[in-house]
């Protein structure tokens, strides 16, 4: 019972925080109400037992990224949106297609579904189980994600850096 | 021990065609006298080759076949390159490379001065290669063969000045009205296969015989025999498709002379007397061989008579007199037709190379009315015209006569009828001629003043220009008299074999051969009384014919406009050959351009073959761009698609999962 | 006790949201917020079924998700950058290049 209304409040805000974040108009309040939405999800993670997952929701997703977020929003000094002449495709075509396709699976996942209950905290997510798992079965994967985000650093260095920067650190590499 | 000649055969049409080649292809680099020794050189060994083969063979001689190649094998049916000797072919054989060599040494200097030489020389020698092949054919597909090739050679030559419009017109038409003729031949040929399974003379042959005669009028062979006729009718200008011989005298007088009199146009003739099997066993295709010949004869004798180009008079009168070769074999005279077709060769073909004589002699002039007096200037071609004249009307003891009167007796015993439209027609023929001659040779010259006659004129069909710029008419060089000077001996003694029945007995093997029809009646037994009458009437005709040319056009020159005048539109109506070109133009030619023009160039051409090609070049068109708008650039339409897209994939799956 | 679907439905909607404002948002940085929520609902629906059956592998796939996230945020958001420098606006309506 307390789950349940524990997940149902979690699930307010997350649902609330989304709807927020298509409705307003400037991109920081939707950057904000992303955090909130992240931040109910983390709660939502410890309710299924996944500690270390909720943990690095808060720090790595909330924290860094949406943080990033927040920076290039002020550095580029986006203001509230204009109008502007939209596509007619994407809103005759997209979103009767999504609300079709979310409705399907709803559907399908309601109907076909176990609906036995997952008790609150069903599967402790220790940090020392996952790490086993990490290291040991999913070495791979680990090792090749870091290569990405280093090969991800670098790309964004690269790109957002002003052109001149760059064009003269050649000139001047070639000399 | 000597070689021998007959496995050679297959030189003689090879040679003119290794001349034609080497003119053909090289001629434009080579200089004049390579090309005219190449040339001669050819044709005379396709002519010393006809000689000896000649030498040995007589009338009890077997005919010679020799198979070069195999060509078409198909199940039961096969047809090779075969080529085929007996009396008929080598008469032929004889004819065509005498006459066409004398022609070839002629046309050195006739085309001398003119640009496309070595052309002329070729197409010459392509000529005799198609001509030989035709006539040494042992199947109707090598003649046929040798028969498109002379229509083909027969348009180069027409056309030959084909910077003329009226020229390449004339070629035009020659073509076609030959191609219809051919249409008839192809049937008959695709009957043969039919139903004898095979092109080959002796098959052929050998099956015609074993079919009965069909007295009724109907049937097979007089279905061949018909459509043979048709084909022979294009070929050798009979009616109804003579039209396109007048227009071919746009081609150089040499051509005329080679195809349009002595050879080409004596292919028809050719086919009808080797096929003389199939029309023995259809009297009623002799029949209506033997009427189109006679009506042909007429009728274009009369149209004859009232030309004023000179070389057009000869043209009408190869048409009447190949309607005389026709009537000959159309009463069962094959070897009397073939033996006029020779003599015809010879009188003919001289009667053409002098008018090319006059012609260049007076500067490229060819309407009479314009000549006149040139007995003085030019002694060697009047005399030998005139020889040719005395000849062609039938007067004894030349060539013409023999083979003439040949065929009006033969015709005789099949009707009398015949008999009399061919006198009527000897009357006519000699009539005309001697006014060609009267016209061109006698009284004085009434030809543009000397200043002005040099080059061309409007009227000159013949383009022919001189290297020297003169004035006045003059005789030609002895490059051209040459060959006429042979011919007129050759007219003169020509008719010779036909003494005591000679030629007939000569050819009796090819045409003896299981007859049905009545034939041939002359007796052994020498000539009747009858006979002899009928040749005086003959001779008395065309004494008239002479006499009352002489009256008209040496007497009393004034009398022939007086009397055209008075009979009005008559005389119109004769000049301009009775409208038949008109009324072939209205009947046939005008609704089949109208109907290309609208039906098949505008509805099916333009309608619906470049519709379909265009609309569905802008069908492609307008789907892409209906399809171009996915592509627009639009980051959120990409992601609409997207999750349509998504949705779709999704609906699918679970319909899937559903069922 | 929460059956199982109910997460389920929760990330479906969070997916949903995500796509929408995908589609009807004019904001560059908006839409990546967007992809952000998109992965959000994938995550939960992830750690759902961990839990549900029982296997840890589907938070270590989690782990990776985020990982993967972060990359992509910190490019995309050096492109929007590079982006804006030339084309001055961060409407996604005018950076329309590519059209025909």
């Amino acid at each position: 019972m307390f789950h349940l209304i524990l997940f149902l409040f979690f699930g307010a805000i997350c649902v609330a925080g989304a709807i927020n974040l298509l409705v307003q108009s400037h991109p920081i309040n939707s950057a904000l109400s992303l955090i909130a939405v992240m931040a109910a999800l983390a709660a939502e993670y410890l309710l299924l037992g996944a500690e270390f997952v909720a943990a690095v929701q808060v720090i790595v997703y909330a924290g860094a990224i949406m943080v990033l977020f927040l920076i290039t929003i002020m550095l580029l000094n986006a203001g509230a949106e204009e109008r502007t002449k939209g596509s007619r495709v994407a809103i005759l075509l997209g979103i009767p297609g999504v609300l079709i396709g979310g409705v399907l699976v709803a559907w399908t996942l309601l109907n076909r579904s176990n609906t036995q209950a997952v008790p609150i905290g069903a599967l402790k997510g220790d940090p020392k189980d996952i790490a086993r798992l990490l290291f040991h079965d999913f070495l791979l994967p680990f090792e090749v994600t870091s290569v990405l985000i280093l090969i991800a650093i670098m790309g964004a260095v690269v790109l957002a850096s002003p052109p001149r920067a760059v064009a003269s650190g050649l000139r001047k590499d070639a000399e | 021990m000597t070689p021998n000649p007959y496995l050679y055969l297959w030189l003689v049409p090879l040679l003119p065609l290794a001349g034609a080649a080497i003119n053909g292809f090289f001629g434009r680099r080579l200089p004049k006298r390579a090309i005219t020794t190449v040339a001669l050189v050819f044709c005379g060994a396709a002519f010393v080759m006809a000689l000896w083969l000649a030498a040995g063979f007589s009338a009890a001689s077997a005919p010679y076949s020799s198979d070069l190649a195999h060509w078409i094998r198909s199940g039961d049916f096969q047809v090779d390159f075969s080529f085929y000797l007996d009396q008929l072919s080598l008469v032929m054989l004889l004819v065509v490379t005498g006459v066409g060599f004398l022609i070839h040494i002629y046309s050195v200097g006739y085309m001398w001065d003119d640009d496309g030489y070595y052309r002329f020389m070729a197409y010459l020698n392509l000529f005799m290669f198609f001509m030989l092949t035709l006539v040494l054919a042992k199947n109707y597909l090598v003649m046929f063969i040798g028969w498109e090739g002379v229509g083909l050679a027969s348009y180069l030559l027409i056309g030959f000045w084909f910077t003329k419009d009226s020229a390449a017109a004339a070629g035009k038409k020659a073509f076609i009205v030959n191609r219809i003729g051919d249409f008839g031949f192809l049937i008959a040929l695709f009957l043969m296969i039919q139903h004898f399974g095979s092109l080959d003379f002796t098959h052929v042959f050998a099956a015609a015989r074993s079919l009965p005669t069909e007295m009724a009028g109907a049937g097979l062979l007089t279905a061949i025999g018909l459509l043979l006729m048709v084909g022979a009718a294009g070929k050798s200008a009979q009616i109804p498709l003579y039209v396109w011989l007048p227009d071919a005298m746009e081609g150089p007088t040499p051509v005329s002379a080679l195809i349009h009199a002595a050879t080409m146009v004596t292919a028809g003739v050719y086919m009808v007397a080797r096929s003389s099997v199939i029309f023995d066993h259809a009297p009623m295709a002799m029949m209506v061989v033997a009427i189109i010949g006679t009506l042909t004869a007429l009728f274009a004798a009369t149209i004859g008579i009232a030309q004023t180009d000179i070389k057009k008079v000869l043209a009408y009168s190869t048409v009447s007199q190949l309607g005389y070769m026709f009537m000959a074999c159309g009463v069962g005279a094959f070897s009397a037709g073939i033996f006029h077709l020779m003599t015809h060769a010879f009188f003919k073909g001289l009667l053409f190379l002098a008018a090319g004589s006059v012609i260049h002699g007076v500067g490229g002039e060819q309407d009479m009315r314009k000549m006149g007096g040139l007995r003085v200037y030019m002694p060697w071609t009047f005399a030998t015209m005139g020889i040719a004249t005395l000849a062609i009307a039938g007067i004894p003891p030349l060539a013409g006569f023999w083979s003439k009167d040949e065929i009006l007796w033969q015709a005789y015993n099949a009707s009398w009828a015949y008999w009399l439209i061919g006198v009527i027609t000897a009357f006519i023929t000699s009539f005309y001629m001697f006014r060609l001659m009267y016209m061109t040779f006698s009284g004085e010259y009434r030809g543009a003043a000397a200043s002005d006659v040099h080059g061309h004129d409007a009227h000159a069909h013949d383009d022919h220009s001189h290297g020297h710029g003169h004035g006045e008419p003059h005789e030609s060089p002895w490059v051209m008299l040459g060959p006429l000077v042979v011919l007129a001996l050759l007219s003169v003694v020509g008719g010779f074999v036909g003494y005591g029945n000679h030629f007939e007995h000569f050819l009796a093997p090819v045409f003896q051969v299981g007859d049905v029809v009545a034939r041939e009646a002359s007796p052994e037994a020498g000539k009747s009384a009858l006979e002899y009458l009928l040749m005086a009437v003959s001779v008395g005709v065309a004494g008239l014919g002479w006499f009352l040319a002489y009256l008209l056009y040496r007497r009393r020159p004034q009398l022939p406009a007086r009397i055209a005048a008075s009979l009005g539109g008559l005389y119109q109506a004769v000049s301009n050959k009775y409208y038949i070109d008109e009324l072939y133009a209205a009947l046939f030619v005008k609704p089949l351009i109208d109907g290309s023009t609208t039906i098949l160039w505008h509805g099916v051409d333009q309608g619906v073959i470049d519709a379909a090609v265009n609309d569905s070049a802008d069908a492609a068109r307008h789907v892409s761009d209906t399809a171009r708008h996915m592509q627009s650039g639009n980051l959120r339409s990409y992601a609409g698609w997207v999750a349509a897209g998504a949705a779709v994939v999704i609906a699918y799956m679970v319909w899937m999962g559903v069922r | 006790m929460v059956p199982l679907s109910y997460y389920l439905l929760l990330s479906g909607i969070l997916f949903v949201c995500g796509v929408l404002g995908f589609l009807i948002k004019r904001n560059i940085i908006t839409i990546f917020m967007s992809i952000e929520l998109m992965l959000n609902g994938v995550n939960l629906s992830f750690v759902a079924f961990a839990a549900h059956w029982h296997a840890l592998s589907g938070q270590v796939f989690v782990f990776f998700v985020m990982v993967v996230a972060a990359a992509e945020a910190a490019v995309g958001l050096a492109i929007i950058i590079a982006v804006y420098r030339t084309r001055e606006t961060l409407n996604v309506d005018q950076v329309n290049l590519l059209k025909l």
